[in-house]
Parts: structure tokens; sequence; C-alpha cells
């Protein structure tokens, strides 16, 4: 139940991307198309999964002090083994996603999550965790590129489906249009959760005002 | 002319926040004030520099020769959060005013990717020595040009009427996607002369 839990704050209540809003870089780099973001998504669930679990396990015997260190040199080589399976499995998604998968070791979701949870919580929770926040990274990758590579090109996972008449707006597979596009993504995410936070207290708000009443009465 | 091509290359055409999404945390986080925005720049361009210069000797002098290329990344990071911590307490000593100002940015710096980012790069391109310094100074004065400029129109957002949903982050985005725009521009500079 804990560990149910655990795995589903990562995907929508502590969601790392249009929740927390960390670790942007390759959000905004590897969005040009779903299959890039599919291939980067997969790359960081193991990367976090791998290394909340080591970290979990080795908690009680990483001294305080140097404990970034530690988790850096953890964090690293989960990284370099993604990097190499990644250029062996699928060479022209390495090469386009370039530089951005060596750099998952400074992804702060990583470290973070390394620093705040696995390092004080045990193993099936960490796991829980990783995978969670791990999923809900990709799922928030593949959102924003599928809203670039349908309007930027067109197409879904490079199949194009869009009318012939459509006429793609090159500006959103360009960098521009991944700051744009992402802003009013996360524009529109506040503006569903204030519009049903206000819905929620207004529909609470008649419990407490039911249950001051029969306070007073009693 | 190869130089001049790596720092307006650096600067402006592949400038690091808008068109190459590297160091976007601390650009986001830390341009709430100019002041704040400058003493990360200062620290960013240090800290860039000598990342560039170190990392290069790694990689030519210790990782090539015994073939050990698959290990840049574990490397790379080491050298970088070992160089900044040797950076903060070398500052420390010598003079305690440059660390009141960028004391507190050094810590951050080990997690910008924009750090491990050009070392990176820099290996990928192959540049010698001195090109690798000057692009690792050219990018970091791009970002700081980029962080300065940003907080400069962050700090008038005081006077405008903002809608709820979009304020903070979706806000920021947005104007960041207007400001790449701008710096889209410098695209068609020196085509056919430099590069």
């Amino acid at each position: 139940m804990n560990m149910l839990r655990t795995f589903y704050n990562g995907i929508v209540p502590e969601n790392p991307t249009l929740r927390l809003v960390i670790g942007m870089c390759p959000v905004l780099a590897v969005t040009t198309a779903v299959v890039n973001s599919v291939w980067m998504g997969l790359a960081v669930i193991f990367v976090l999964t791998a290394s909340n679990i080591l970290i979990s396990l080795l908690r009680k015997f990483i001294p305080d002090k140097i404990r970034i260190p530690c988790f850096i040199v953890v964090i690293a080589t989960f990284t370099t083994i993604a990097d190499l399976v990644l250029a062996a499995v699928q060479p022209d998604v390495h090469k386009i996603l370039g530089v951005f998968v060596p750099l998952i070791v400074v992804n702060c979701i990583i470290l973070g999550r390394a620093e705040a949870f696995a390092s004080k919580n045990p193993v099936h929770l960490a796991l829980a965790d990783g995978v969670g926040m791990g999923i809900g990274f990709t799922l928030a990758i593949m959102i924003l590129a599928s809203i670039r590579e349908i309007l930027g090109n067109g197409s879904w996972f490079g199949i194009r489906f869009m009318p012939a008449g459509f006429e793609p707006a090159t500006v959103m597979i360009l960098p521009p249009g991944a700051f744009v596009s992402l802003g009013f993504l996360l524009g529109t995410m506040n503006l569903i959760t204030a519009r049903l936070a206000a819905r929620n207290s207004r529909s609470t708000e008649r419990v407490p005002s039911h249950a001051a009443d029969a306070g007073l009465e009693g | 002319m190869e130089y001049l091509a790596i720092i307006i290359g650096g600067m402006f055409i592949n400038n690091y926040i808008f068109s190459r999404f590297l160091g976007l945390c601390p650009f986001l986080g830390v341009s709430k004030q100019i002041e704040t925005a400058t003493g990360m720049g200062m620290a960013v361009i240090f800290v860039m520099t000598m990342a560039s210069a170190v990392t290069w000797l790694i990689q030519n002098f210790i990782l090539v020769p015994l073939h050990l290329e698959y290990m840049q990344t574990v490397a790379f990071i080491l050298v970088i959060a070992a160089l900044v911590q040797f950076v903060e307490m070398v500052i420390m000593k010598v003079s305690p005013v440059l660390y009141q100002a960028l004391g507190i940015y050094l810590p951050l710096i080990t997690t910008n990717c924009a750090v491990l980012g050009v070392a990176l790069l820099n290996a990928m391109e192959g540049y010698g020595f001195l090109q690798a310094v000057v692009s690792g100074a050219a990018n970091a004065l791009g970002w700081t040009l980029a962080i300065l400029l940003f907080a400069g129109i962050r700090e008038r957002w005081a006077f405008i009427d903002i809608p709820p949903s979009m304020q903070g982050f979706p806000i920021a985005l947005v104007s960041t996607g207007l400001m790449s725009i701008a710096f889209f521009g410098f695209q068609g500079l020196f085509r056919g002369i430099l590069f």
C-alpha cells in the first residue's frame, strides 16, 4: 500500500517536471520528437531506479560528510552504463540525444531523490520512488514532445497524420518553441489545479460550516 | 579566425541557454535580481574556464593514453566536483571579498550542467588545449549575458499584471522563449565567412 502511494507520488502529486520543475535541461532539449523523449525517459528511469536502490542499500555505510560525492559516483556509474547500452542498441537516437545522456549525472531529479528519499528509506520504497519519479518524468516529456512534434512537424512517433493542408510551425521544434510550449503547458497545469482546488474548497466548505453549526447548537 | 568563430559561436549563435539548453536550473533559479545573477555569472565564468582546462588535461593525458574514454563521465564529474571545492577553499584564503561575492554560488555549480556540458562538448569536438579554454570562457560569457538580460527583464515583472496561473515558472519560460527568438537572429551571422 505504502509502496503504491510512493509510486503514485512521483507520477502526479510530485511530478518532477510539471510540479517540482527541476531538471529542466533535458526536458527542453530532447523533446523535438516523441521517439527521442521515450528513449531519454527510459534512460532516466533506469538510472534513477538503479541508483535509488543502491544508495538505499548503502545508506547505513555511507558517511554523512562525504555522502554527496558518494551519490555522484553511484549515479555516474549507472549513467555510463545507460550511455553505453543506448549507443549499442539505438546508435541514431544516441547521436541525437548527444551530450544529454551523460548529463543525466548532473540532473537535479536524480541527486535530489538520492538525497531526499533513497538515503532515508528502505529498499522497496526507494525502488517504488525511483520507478514512479522516472515514469512521471517520462510522461511529462512525452506530453511536451507530442505537442512539439504535432505542431512543429505534423506527425506523432514519426508518423505524419495531419492533413496535407496543415502547415507545420517549424518554430515549435526549434529552441524557442521548447520554452514557449513548456511555459504554456505549466501555465495550463496551474490553471487546472487552481480550478480543482477552488471546486474542492467550495464543496468542503459546506461540511465544516454545518459542523460548526452543530457545534454551536450542541 | 578560428578562435573568433568559437567565441562568437559560443556567446551568441549557440548560446548555452537559448539554443543548447544547458544550465537552465541556475538560470531560472538565481535570476530574480541583477545582483545575484552577476555573482552567479562570475562564478560560472571562473569555474567553466578552469573546468575546460582541467578536463582537457585529464582527457588527453590520462583517459586517451590508457584507453579509458568510457570513464569520461565519471572522471569529469569527479574532477569538476573536486575543482569546485578546491576553488572555494583557495578563494576563501586568498580573497575574502571575492568569497563574499561568489561563496554561496560555488557549491551550486557542481550540479550546473553547463560545466559538465562544456567539458563533454569540448572532448566531442576534439578541441586543442587553447581552443578548449577559449570555448569554456566564451560559452560561460554567453551564459552570463543570458542570465543578466533575463534578470533585467525579471525585475520589471513587479510592474506588470501577470495572470495568476502564469506567474513564476510559466512566464519565465515564455520570456526565455521570446529571448531565444531574438537570439535566433544571430544564426545567419558570419555565414559563409566563418562556418
